[in-house]
């Protein structure tokens, strides 16, 4: 077991974004890592049919002590990861306090209302100034950008994975993320996913 | 090699709920798995097909529920370990053969897992299984975390064997879909030999006929079955699963089951009650240990149920307390019936946590309402909401675009009858609201024959059902069967695309490969409706202009019932995934926008994720990462300003 302290205990982490972006294999990464240290581990997902290009939310519960209820409690998420800046938003009024850290990828996926033409998707940069008065520590990054130009928008949860290892927060080094993907994908795809992850660590 | 039968000394995982199901059942030595797919219990099926081989198992993807209970059960009387998995839906399904398999009893230790889906996070309802342990009169066991739910499978299956009858095991989205750390306990030998043995006496549980028959002898087969559940009840008593945390004497109670133990036990913890409150997590939810609850209730004065969906703890406890009245006096309850707890919908630790809150009245802030109310006004104003809609490129969006025009072309006032599936968005803007009933698997078909009878009573409108290739197997023949034969004159739209697509494509007895990859014969739906006696059409639904011609043509014919079958690889499927056919573009020259009098049909109506209208130069466009390339928009545009390109 490694020697690492949490912040808090429990320490939760909220990895939310849209069906389809991997938010499920990104928390299971994460989960899969922080159990390997000996930590805890209580991921807490939904996803079938309503996340058929729906929301998605996965609720990670890392303690020393005790195994946690799948689902954080209201204004508790200590890290918000999102792979889509709506998304972000959304999880943030529900689960978020004023020292929560929220980390978010700008590039907006549309809703149907939005394609349709029936809503209107806001700036994103408006909406970044918007939450920075009301959250000034949160970073929007450029995530997918990062990712169309390592050559596939599908790597944004690993560029968002290595982003989160370089808050420091969560115990997620790149030899530990190495040795995550290599046990879980094929080993022709653990270049391109080490890329992407050293992106993401670089970006903030 | 699966970490699912890893068998290293101390070897930990995490896993989800579900996953440690299955290695409970690989630790017990399980011969035989058999279900029907349905969010939340999937996995389940899935996980057993990867280990098949190595742990010499049987698994099959039935073609219903009550048929995965039948092989299942097959394997039991032969004297095998068997399980059969399904969600609570699947349990209504098998419900019929399940009463009179827990008349018969079994043999080799047979487990019922059913994964309940409270809130109806991926279902049409949230509806309980839990109440029919009851009606089955068999016992109901319920983990309440990851490691139990491993551990209590081994038990299970112990149970079943000693008192010679199915045992149902409840599991709930928060447990099957969530993930936490397992320790492993060691793999035993694989050998297991199959014999039904049938010579014995009738009843004789060992060596006779495997027969549910008690007609006007009530007591010949129900008597056993209610000791079986008096046994189940003693060894209930000290089922090492039924925990107390708490002081010894508890100002209040809770009693709670599965995840709510979870978060009951967070709600303490948070509100710091600790030494106030007593948790009793029960595992044997039916039949209840009697003693054990006594002696809990009779320490606290007052008893909170936190439980999801039907007040089912809530109702049996209730009981025991009267019926101990003499002895443990009265009690305050409080749970659903007071109000203290929602009576529908999964439930949360906020929810515990503002139980508590009210009964101890101390209060509880879970987000700070000022950054709370800053946020969701930021939240009202940027994150529009996101509806569900069809996948771009999925052949449903395209069928229903097709059965929509033929309707109104029709102009008698025809509707469609929904079914179960992806295509349940037939009933919303994503399938342009087509569907105007929807029911259980199966019934779209059932009542549209009905409702194709309705002539002598003046009903004049076209009737017409969907279903798709999976449901068609499970439970639309007989409702087809029923149709042809009383010459009701409705149209079923087979919507074909290649597998139980909603759940992850498990195969169905149309498919030409098994769950373990093997090829198996492939029925032909086709030929299948034909020997019944329908009258049979084929169509791709890309080809807008076709199906609709040939619905129109169905419509028109009045001897008897017609199906369409509507086939198209879903866009998801393994062998569509990545594949584009076409270059989309919009030709922005051609493209008049809301000048053009088409009212925006292929953003505003069609409605693909692919096709976004863009708000600044007033023309749709394509978008390049969401669209897969099926080229079906470029047949909506009036103005032909939507471009296709075969890619070679």
């Amino acid at each position: 077991m490694s020697d690492v302290k949490l912040v808090k205990d429990p320490y939760n982490v909220i990895i939310t974004g849209v069906g389809g972006q991997g938010n499920v294999l990104a928390s299971r990464l994460l989960g899969g890592i922080l159990a390997k240290k000996g930590f805890l581990v209580t991921i807490g997902e939904t996803f079938g049919a309503s996340q058929r290009g729906g929301s998605v939310m996965s609720h990670l519960r890392i303690s020393r002590e005790v195994l946690a209820s799948p689902q954080i409690p209201k204004g508790r998420a200590d890290v918000i990861v999102s792979l889509e800046p709506a998304e972000a938003l959304r999880v943030l009024a529900l689960y978020g306090n004023p020292a929560t850290i929220l980390l978010t990828n700008n590039h907006p996926i549309y809703p149907v209302g939005v394609i349709k033409g029936d809503m209107v998707y806001p700036p994103v940069a408006e909406m970044e100034a918007a939450v920075k008065e009301v959250l000034p520590t949160a970073r929007f990054i450029a995530a997918t950008a990062r990712a169309l130009a390592l050559g596939n928008s599908i790597l944004v949860n690993i560029v968002m994975l290595g982003a989160l290892g370089r808050l420091n927060v969560v115990p997620l080094s790149r030899e530990d993320f190495r040795e995550a993907i290599a046990a879980r994908l094929a080993t022709g795809q653990l270049a391109i996913n080490l890329q992407a992850f050293d992106a993401g660590y670089g970006m903030v | 090699m699966s970490y699912l039968i890893d068998e290293g000394k101390n070897a930990s995982h995490l896993l989800m709920g579900n996953e440690a199901i299955v290695r409970g059942a690989l630790e017990a030595g399980i011969n035989v798995a058999a279900g029907y797919p349905g969010t939340p219990s999937s996995e389940i099926i899935e996980c057993f097909s990867q280990v098949a081989k190595e742990r010499n198992l049987y698994v099959e993807w039935s073609t219903n529920e009550k048929v995965a209970v039948e092989v299942a059960a097959a394997a039991s009387f032969a004297g095998l370990r068997s399980l059969c998995v399904m969600k609570q839906n699947g349990v209504n399904v098998a419900s019929d053969f399940l009463l009179h398999l827990a008349s018969s009893g079994t043999r080799g230790g047979m487990l019922l897992v059913t994964c309940d889906d409270p809130g109806a996070l991926s279902s049409v309802n949230e509806g309980e299984s839990r109440l029919f342990a009851q009606l089955l009169e068999i016992p109901l066991l319920e983990p309440g975390d990851f490691q139990e739910a491993k551990d209590i499978i081994p038990w299970a299956f112990a149970l079943s064997e000693e008192i010679r009858n199915i045992v149902m095991v409840r599991s709930v989205t928060r447990l099957s879909h969530a993930s936490g750390n397992v320790r492993f306990g060691p793999l035993p030998a694989t050998a297991a030999k199959a014999e039904f043995h049938y010579s014995g006496p009738l009843l004789d549980p060992d060596t006779g006929p495997m027969i549910a028959m008690i007609v006007a002898a009530p007591e010949a087969q129900h008597v056993p079955q209610q000791n079986k559940m008096k046994r189940a009840a003693e060894i209930f008593e000290t089922c090492p699963f039924n925990t107390y945390t708490g002081p010894a004497a508890p100002e209040l109670l809770i009693v709670t089951s599965s995840a709510c133990s979870l978060y009951s036990r967070e709600a303490v913890s948070i509100l710091g009650l600790a030494e106030r409150v007593g948790i009793l997590k029960l595992a044997t939810t039916w039949p209840l240990p009697q003693q054990l609850l006594k002696r809990h209730l009779a320490a606290a004065p007052e008893i909170l149920f936190v439980e999801e969906v039907a007040p089912t703890l809530e109702d049996h406890v209730k009981v025991v307390a009267a019926e101990a009245g003499a002895e443990i006096g009265v009690k305050t309850f409080f749970g659903k019936k007071s109000g203290h707890l929602p009576s529908v919908g999964e439930l949360n630790p906020d929810l515990v946590l503002a139980a508590l809150s009210r009964i101890f009245n101390v209060p509880y802030e879970g987000t700070p309402a000022a950054f709370s109310g800053a946020v969701k006004a930021l939240a009202a104003k940027y994150a529009p909401p996101r509806g569900m809609t069809f996948c771009p490129g999925c052949p449903h969006r395209a069928s229903y675009w097709s059965i929509n025009n033929a309707v109104k072309l029709d102009g008698r006032g025809g509707f469609v009858c929904g079914d179960i599936g992806c295509y349940v968005m037939g009933t919303m803007a994503a399938g342009f609201n087509t569907c105007k009933t929807l029911h259980a698997m199966g019934s779209g078909s059932g009542i549209a024959s009905g409702f194709g009878k309705l002539k002598q009573f003046g009903m004049d409108q076209p009737v017409m059902a969907v279903c798709g290739d999976s449901t068609f197997f499970h439970a639309a023949m007989p409702a087809l069967a029923n149709a042809i034969h009383q010459r009701s004159p409705f149209t079923l739209m087979l919507m074909d695309n290649r597998g139980t697509a909603m759940t992850g494509f498990q195969p169905h007895p149309g498919s030409p490969t098994n769950v373990l990859g093997d090829p198996v014969p492939a029925l032909d739906m086709e030929k299948i409706c034909r020997a019944m006696g329908a009258k049979v059409e084929v169509s791709d639904p890309f080809d807008l202009e076709k199906t609709r011609q040939k619905l129109n043509h169905l419509m028109e014919y009045a001897d008897g019932a017609k199906v369409l079958i509507l086939r198209r690889a879903c866009a998801l499927s393994p062998e569509r995934r990545g594949k584009k056919d076409y270059e989309v573009t919009v030709d922005e020259s051609r493209c008049r926008g809301e000048d053009c009098g088409c009212n925006r049909i292929c953003t505003r109506i069609f409605g693909c994720p692919g096709l976004i209208w863009d708000g600044e130069k007033k023309v749709s466009r394509i978008d390049e990462i969401i669209c897969v390339g099926c080229g079906v928009c470029a047949d909506i545009c009036p103005a032909g300003a939507i471009v296709r390109k075969e890619v070679a």
